[in-house]
């Protein structure tokens, strides 16, 4: 199995090498779906007629893709640096944790300096929790994977403590905060819209849609078009050669997971100042993980994000009215495709680029 | 004698709260030793306290679950080892998939099943793997004060799969020390071509590794599942893999080490239950959740050495390529 590195073309490395494995991951997860006793076109029709079918549907989809757009690019972000963030979901805990208190502690502001502020708090606590995994590891040697898989569970700890100790809303059993001041949140985007004619039926979508819109811009300007965007990656590709160049690599390591978990933040963004309109306990739900699916399907160009983020919310969505009509088929088959995504296209990559070399020039095995 | 009693009690507790994270911080020495980084411990004990729970539950016998446990955790093992050693695929990816691949499954299959929200039936009798009172139990109890006490408490009335991990801990620390299949698969983790050099098989050692790693794993889900609690819960192991990944950090990927460092964590585990609510005098109150931190935030401060050097397998996480 030592096989020299399969060289594909870029058209096929870039889009067909993770069409291949992703559609080999929804071919597993029809084989669960078997294995309930349900019929998987059945099931794609429904999931995609409840993704994309109405106007409503759509709504929601798109809402699910702003989370994993974030997520995706925050994971993205770090893979050029050479760097594996699995601390999404402690960063968007802890970024979200900075917007609830911005919102409460600042709601006397008016909401067009309240709600930009809010925002940053959000971005600033995600960076200092991506940021300080990125120190430890430039300056003292721990790695990231381990110190964000710590970092993950010691945000949610201290989200239990603020919640049932703290910040907690004095008399329910929820752990929950107080509902923020209507001035203080996103405005959902069936609102937005309204004034310009346009009228969409409610749904959780909302503007954060549009600012993760604008990170994917923002990401996709810093990372091939920028002095920095520059080092991050060369740092990622060779840390020797970026330290010749002049390039230090503790400095970027310690850049690319602030800009990491900032990006996270955004999940925040969305959950937190523009869904739930309070924190709640667990609201990333996981979407830091699906972020490491997003982003290697996408192969960390923010172009793939945006394609990978989206079928993600198709998959969310759809997966939610799936199981609906079909009770046997709960929400967490899109864990499982997730899983199983992220197993193909990220740990068994060389797999399945054999796979294309062979697909491309039959009988000339790499 | 009532101080004796109380902390017979909780190192009862400890030890019981122990023997998952004890058997999974096994499971990952093995693995991290041959440099194959687990950091899908969690999945695995998942998906084995599902499949122990489903199995004890249709055949009526706590020793068929395990025997299921460990199968489907070795399943998913050998998934990790196709990824991370046949196909030398990133080993932290691998081991995200087979986390969220566990915690999804789990749910969808036990609730296609049994239709209990991802439950499985309660487990009962023979289903489940009863104490095991060790001899002279009750006579030292009541004719030695104090020792008699603790023997009883805490050394007897364990179940079969408690004594199980111990054992392993003795084992693993004999065979990676004393044995010839030990030093091999210690040196695969430093220092892959050497061994490759050597004639032996480096592929063949890691999934020896990665197998016994499933083994138990096998049995620490099977332990949540069968003997802690009476059935499957969905997502029951918590967080546990993660913490049996900061005991073998801890222990300094060494056996005896990690399990004192598993009974310090399932200890702080067993304190905060009992904490809760309870004001210390000159403290007051303190929070259930700063001691639930405790291990993720030691892990921490331990690996940027600022206590001690953690020091890992030279090779761990790397892929074996011979023409490097």
């Amino acid at each position: 199995m030592s096989a020299a590195p399969i060289e594909l073309p870029r058209w096929a490395d870039t889009a067909l090498v993770p069409l291949v494995s992703v559609a080999a991951a929804l071919a597993v997860s029809g084989l669960v779906v078997i294995g309930i006793g349900e019929s998987p076109l059945e099931a794609t029709a429904l999931l995609l007629r409840g993704a994309l079918g109405s106007a409503e549907g759509i709504g929601f989809t798109l809402y699910y893709t702003t989370n994993f757009i974030f997520t995706g690019l925050a994971v993205a972000v770090a893979f050029h640096a050479g760097l594996f963030n699995i601390g999404g979901e402690g960063q968007a805990t802890i970024a979200g944790i900075f917007a609830a208190l911005a919102c409460l502690w600042l709601a006397p502001l008016p909401g067009l300096l309240l709600v930009p502020l809010a925002i940053l708090a959000a971005a600033a606590g995600g960076a200092l929790y991506g940021f300080i995994p990125g120190w430890l590891q430039a300056t003292r040697g721990s790695h990231v994977v381990i110190t964000t898989i710590m970092f993950n569970f010691l945000a949610a700890t201290l989200t239990v403590y603020l919640l049932v100790e703290v910040i907690g809303k004095p008399g329910s059993m929820q752990p929950e905060t107080p509902e923020f001041a209507a001035h203080a949140v996103l405005t959902p985007m069936h609102k937005l819209l309204a004034p310009l004619g346009i009228t969409l039926p409610s749904t959780p979508l909302n503007s954060a849609f549009l600012l993760a819109l604008a990170a994917l811009v923002a990401v996709w300007a810093l990372i091939f078009r920028s002095r920095l965007g520059y080092a991050i990656r060369t740092v990622g590709a060779n840390p020797r050669a970026a330290a010749y160049a002049g390039i230090s690599p503790a400095r970027i390591t310690m850049v690319a997971m602030a800009i990491s978990g900032a990006l996270a933040g955004g999940l925040a963004v969305n959950e937190v100042m523009g869904v739930q309109h309070r924190l709640l306990l667990d609201f990333t739900a996981g979407y830091g993980f699906v972020g490491i699916a997003v982003a290697l399907m996408g192969r960390g160009h923010p172009v793939g994000v945006a394609l990978a983020a989206l079928l993600f919310g198709v998959l969310y969505q759809g997966g939610a009215e799936l199981s609906f009509d079909k009770p046997s088929i709960t929400r967490d088959m899109v864990v499982v495709i997730g899983g199983v995504i992220i197993l193909f296209a990220g740990a068994l990559d060389g797999l399945f680029r054999r796979a294309v070399a062979v697909l491309l020039r039959p009988g000339r095995a790499a | 004698m009532d101080a004796i009693a109380t902390f017979a009690v909780v190192l009862d507790s400890a030890i019981r709260l122990s023997v998952p994270l004890l058997c999974a911080a096994m499971a990952g020495l093995w693995s991290e030793r041959a440099g194959v980084v687990d950091i899908g411990l969690e999945g695995k004990m998942l998906v084995a306290a599902f499949a122990a729970a489903v199995i004890a539950a249709q055949s009526g016998s706590a020793w068929a679950g395990l025997g299921a446990g460990i199968l489907a955790s070795v399943m998913l093992s050998l998934v990790h080892g196709f990824a991370a050693i046949t196909w030398r695929g990133n080993q932290i990816v691998s081991g995200v998939a087979i986390n969220m691949l566990a915690a999804g499954l789990t749910v969808i299959l036990g609730n296609a099943w049994f239709g209990q929200g991802g439950r499985t039936p309660t487990l009962e009798g023979a289903a489940r793997f009863g104490e095991i009172t060790l001899p002279f139990a009750q006579t030292l109890r009541e004719q030695v004060p104090g020792f008699g006490l603790i023997y009883d408490e805490v050394v007897s009335g364990q179940s079969a799969p408690a004594y199980l991990a111990l054992l392993a801990v003795v084992l693993t620390a004999m065979v990676l020390k004393r044995t010839r299949f030990g030093l091999r698969l210690r040196a695969v983790g430093e220092n892959p071509a050497a061994v490759d050099t050597a004639g032996i098989s480096v592929a063949g050692l890691r999934y020896g590794a990665v197998i016994i790693c499933g083994v138990l794993c096998g049995l620490g889900g099977t332990y949540l599942a069968v003997s802690q609690s009476a059935g499957f819960l969905p997502h029951m192991t918590a967080g546990k893999g993660f913490i049996a990944l900061a005991a073998v950090i801890f222990a300094n990927w060494r056996p005896w080490p990690a399990l004192w460092a598993c009974l310090l964590f399932g200890g702080l585990d067993a304190v905060a239950i009992r904490l809760q609510g309870v004001a210390l005098p000159g403290i007051g109150q303190v929070p259930v959740q700063a001691i639930q931190a405790l291990p993720y935030l030691m892990t921490v401060i331990l690996l940027a050495g600022f206590i001690g050097r953690s020091t890992p397998p030279k090779a761990a996480g790397l892929p074996y390529v011979k023409e490097r």
